[in-house]
């Protein structure tokens, strides 16, 4: 005959008064929450790709800084992150995802072609989407390792955290 | 047994010189330099007669200051035969002034693209093609990028630059 098992007897809780409330500045407080949930919105257009996927799947991680999710409607994201060179058939495009984009909304020029054109300085190419659109942070390269990406990344995060956030804008 | 690359080579060149002009072998590829008139009933035979069913290719070079006294501009066609396993090449020269060749659009379909893109980047003018609208560039294009006087680092861009 085996004892009967044990139980773990269940006590009342006492309400702790620690952490009850806290005390912070409302723009740091919003920059933490936004800097750790960046969706970005990949437009992808040529061999970056390649080094992008390496930077979001799972050796490199970018779930760590909470900006692996990527959202396939400008609507939803507020990362930009324009991958590869833009050529000036495709500017038009890239303004309109950009303009589609809700606020807060930064941009990240991926590899040398989206920041400077690259080595493409010619009749075809944009030498850099900050032409056309303003950019938070450039990562050079071509293509950039992922380490370049994820310090991208961080410095990103820092300068939304030190950023001012407005709740209420003139426009709205 | 098929005939080897070079027996082909010999047939072709036994019947279409001297219309189709010279020919010589470069990098395995039998070359023909020939008359702008002379382009559609050369590639007539080809097709019809020596079974150069596929369509590969067509470009165009611009000799600018390189060819003094020869027309600026030569256009190439490619022509590959998937019974004799050969490609053949066809040089044809027109001039600046009136940089047009005969359309392959009524033997070949595959043309009509590749026409295009010739007609976007060199402006030649193939006669016969009807859809000669820009294909790798845009609307409102002005000039053909490919042409050796096309300035190297002019561009044309579609969306206002931030200032």
């Amino acid at each position: 005959m085996t004892a009967p098992a044990k139980t773990i007897p269940i006590q009342r809780a006492e309400p702790s008064r620690a952490f009850e409330f806290i005390s912070t500045k409302k723009d740091e407080l919003i920059g933490w929450a936004r800097k750790f949930s960046l969706f970005p919105y990949p437009f992808v257009t040529a061999c970056c790709a390649m080094e992008f996927m390496a930077v979001s799947s799972t050796p490199y991680d970018t779930d760590r800084f909470g900006a692996a999710l990527p959202r396939f409607s400008p609507r939803q994201s507020d990362l930009l992150m324009v991958v590869g060179t833009v050529t000036h058939k495709q500017a038009p495009i890239l303004l309109k995802v950009y303009e589609q984009m809700c606020e807060p909304k930064w941009v990240m020029a991926f590899g040398v072609c989206a920041t400077s054109g690259g080595f493409y300085q010619n009749y075809a190419a944009l030498p850099g989407i900050d032409k056309i659109v303003p950019v938070d942070v450039y990562i050079p390269g071509c293509p950039p390792r992922p380490e370049m990406v994820i310090d991208g990344i961080m410095q990103l995060q820092d300068k939304i955290a030190r950023s001012s956030h407005p709740i209420i804008t003139k426009s709205f | 047994m098929a005939q080897t690359s070079s027996a082909v080579f010999d047939t072709l060149t036994q019947q279409l010189v001297p219309a189709a002009g010279p020919a010589v072998v470069s990098h395995g590829i039998l070359v023909f330099t020939l008359a702008p008139a002379e382009l559609l009933p050369t590639v007539r035979r080809l097709r019809d007669e020596f079974a150069f069913d596929v369509f590969l290719d067509v470009t165009a070079i611009d000799w600018l200051g390189h060819s003094p006294g020869s027309p600026r501009f030569e256009v190439v066609h490619h022509f590959y035969s998937t019974q004799h396993k050969v490609r053949v090449r066809l040089k044809t020269r027109v001039p600046e002034a009136d940089p047009g060749v005969d359309s392959l659009v009524p033997l070949y379909g595959s043309a009509a693209f590749m026409e295009r893109e010739c007609h976007d980047m060199y402006g030649i003018a193939f006669r016969g093609n009807d859809d000669l609208r820009p294909i790798l560039l845009y609307e409102g294009f002005v000039g053909h990028p490919l042409r050796k006087d096309y300035p190297k680092q002019q561009e044309q861009p579609l969306v206002p630059y931030r200032s």
